[in-house]
């Protein structure tokens, strides 16, 4: 049994459940009957408590998970019937962990992102190489192009894994926890990026993140995770308020009214 | 490749991928090598022939040059019946060498990764021992060492279809669910090889005379080489060769991680088979051709690493040059050592030196940090 694929959304959940085996032949079941729908050019952003489903969600948007009831599909075809290549030039990710190859320079790096857009056997073309400096650029990496991947501390490392991602130039951009181990500046300066990038190409992009403060900032829609289900999806106002937050996370939250007006979450002090 | 950008600050470069410098030097320069060791290697033996003469018989005879003859029809013999298929064996045997330890390294992400690793040693072992004894096990039968198959022998047969059989079963094995999980494959194959090895120690205790012949063919020599074995030996390194360096950008991807080589559009899955298959086609043929040559296919990736970079693009082609070369000079060095097995000079040259490498550089650079 199948829902209708939906054409009018870049990317969408329809009804997915997904469930990990575990070595003792049961399952574990991290999300039941999902919907989301990301329409194209709109940021979302994933919040929701550790083990939610957050990334076996992005798993399955990237059809590397393929769902035990339910559709994931994108652009009007189901995941599981796009190539992997086809689908790797239209869909990025930035994962949580990713293992670094030693000896090789940050441009390097990025162009590997080029991979899926490969057009010569052994050179690359004009477009990839304004493809890595956009990328390079977009990520605030330009500085770290000549450096080794090794070299880099955590917060370095998160930008090649940004410039990584944008070098693909993807319709749709998933990206789990891409402010980890960026200070401040970096992380305002990332999502400000990515936020120009959707109103400048139309990107879509899909983002797990968990300060919800900073998910509010620059998301226009916010879907909240909880126990394998979409408990909430609107805008911050609507969704980020104390009752939720302490339904969800279990902790009391006061909000407060910030200056332009946005409602702003405050940690109660313990 | 460099282009230009106007960076916020300062208009700068950016270097992406190995600049064509340095590909000419590197690859130039590996070429030059082989074929002055090919010049110096055939030149030199028990019995010298010049240089300028070396020269002129490899330009007459292999590219068919007008050369006046101003040596003696001995020497042609020599030169090119005798010493030329050995150093061409030994260049092939060394590329072919190199490149599957390099391809191994990579695709199973560890530095301990040789060539022979998942079981094509024990295989072709097994299989090249059971050749050499066939007449020992089968009283009567016709086919033993001696026999032949379109002028190859029953021993290089069996070696050959050992080494490759015993990866693609190993492969079989450790498959679950679709899938080859590399951890999973390192262990079986060292279970399966473990096996084998059994095989072999008993095969060996009951050889009685033949035990020479086995410990030579363990140990490795290139003493037996004959055209005939080049002429099976070339075209399937050739073809192996050729679909493994044009997978260079698959095997920095999968460099990654398998997770985020599949993001970047590679059917990870497939392509594991595939690179196992093509290194243990190009390793089982230079096995049959010459034995279980140690250390080159671990200490030859390790140091072109240091001296050329990760980059497939470069150190696949690089690692059949410069495979080639050493193993030529290494088994010069077998040969005026009143001819060793080359597997002993290997062994003897090459752990030292893999030893001060690996003091040299404090930590072997590891394939990836997690």
């Amino acid at each position: 049994m199948s829902a209708p694929v939906q054409l009018d959304a870049l990317a969408s959940l329809t009804g997915v459940s997904f469930s990990y085996p575990l070595p003792d032949g049961r399952s574990r079941e991290v999300l039941r009957s999902v919907d989301l729908r990301l329409p194209r050019g709109e940021l979302v952003a994933l919040v929701g408590t550790n083990g939610s489903g957050k990334t076996t969600l992005l798993r399955l948007l990237t059809g590397i998970l393929r769902p035990d009831a339910g559709d994931v599909s994108f652009d009007g075809r189901r995941i599981g019937d796009w190539r992997r290549l086809e689908l790797a030039r239209r869909v990025a990710v930035l994962p949580q962990q990713l293992d670094l190859p030693v000896g090789f320079r940050v441009a390097e790096l990025v162009e590997m992102g080029r991979a899926p857009h490969a057009r010569r056997l052994f050179a690359s073309t004009e477009a990839d190489e304004q493809a890595v400096i956009r990328a390079l650029a977009d990520a605030d990496a330009l500085d770290l192009a000549d450096r080794f991947a090794e070299e880099l501390s955590g917060g370095e490392r998160q930008r090649l894994l940004v410039a990584m991602a944008l070098a693909q130039e993807p319709d749709l951009l998933l990206l789990d926890e891409p402010t980890l181990h960026l200070d401040l500046a970096h992380q305002v300066a990332l999502l400000t990026a990515i936020r120009r990038l959707r109103d400048q190409r139309g990107l879509t992009v899909l983002a797990v993140l968990h300060d919800l403060n900073l998910a509010a900032a620059f998301a226009p829609r916010i879907a909240v995770l909880d126990g394998g289900r979409v408990v909430a999806d609107g805008t911050p106002d609507e969704v980020l308020r104390p009752e939720l937050v302490r339904r969800v996370f279990g902790v009391a939250v006061d909000e407060a009214l910030t200056a332009d007006g946005r409602r702003h979450l405050a940690l109660r002090a313990p | 490749m460099r282009a230009t950008v106007a960076a916020p600050s300062t208009p700068r470069t950016i270097a992406i991928g190995p600049s064509l410098t340095r590909t000419t030097i590197v690859l130039g320069g590996g070429a030059i090598l082989v074929l002055g060791v090919l010049v110096l290697a055939v030149a030199i033996g028990s019995v010298g022939v010049g240089l300028d003469d070396t020269v002129g018989i490899l330009a007459h005879r292999l590219l068919g040059l007008p050369l006046a003859h101003t040596w003696a029809p001995w020497m042609e013999q020599v030169i090119f019946d005798v010493r030329l298929p050995r150093v061409l064996t030994a260049m092939l045997v060394g590329g072919g060498l190199a490149l599957a330890g390099t391809v191994f390294q990579a695709l199973l992400r560890n530095p301990m990764a040789d060539p022979y690793i998942i079981g094509t040693a024990s295989g072709a072992s097994l299989g090249a021992i059971a050749g050499l004894m066939a007449p020992v096990l089968v009283p009567g039968l016709l086919i033993g060492a001696g026999s032949s198959w379109l002028g190859l022998g029953v021993v290089q047969l069996l070696a050959f279809g050992g080494g490759l059989g015993t990866v693609l079963l190993v492969y079989a094995v450790s498959r679950a669910n679709g899938r080859v999980p590399v951890v999973t494959l390192l262990l079986t194959g060292y279970a399966v090889s473990a096996v084998l090895a059994a095989g072999v120690a008993m095969l060996m205790f009951l050889s009685g005379q033949r035990l020479g012949a086995i410990f030579g063919w363990l140990m490795g020599s290139l003493a037996g080489a004959r055209w005939i074995d080049l002429a099976f030996a070339a075209p399937l390194l050739g073809l192996s060769a050729t679909l493994l360096v044009v997978r260079w950008r698959r095997l920095n991807l999968l460099l990654l991680g398998e997770g985020a080589a599949a993001h970047l559009g590679l059917d990870v899955e497939r392509e594991k088979l595939a690179l196992t298959v093509l290194a243990s086609l190009a390793t089982s043929t230079v096995v049959a051709i010459s034995g279980t040559i140690g250390f080159v296919g671990l200490v030859v990736p390790h140091v072109l690493r240091l001296a050329v970079g990760p980059d497939h693009r470069l150190l696949l082609p690089a690692s059949v040059l410069y495979g080639a070369a050493l193993l030529a000079l290494a088994d010069l060095g077998a040969r005026l050592a009143g001819g060793i097995p080359v597997g002993i000079v290997t062994a003897l040259i090459g752990a030292p030196f893999f030893i001060w490498l690996l003091r040299r550089s404090r930590t072997l650079r590891p394939v990836v940090v997690p």
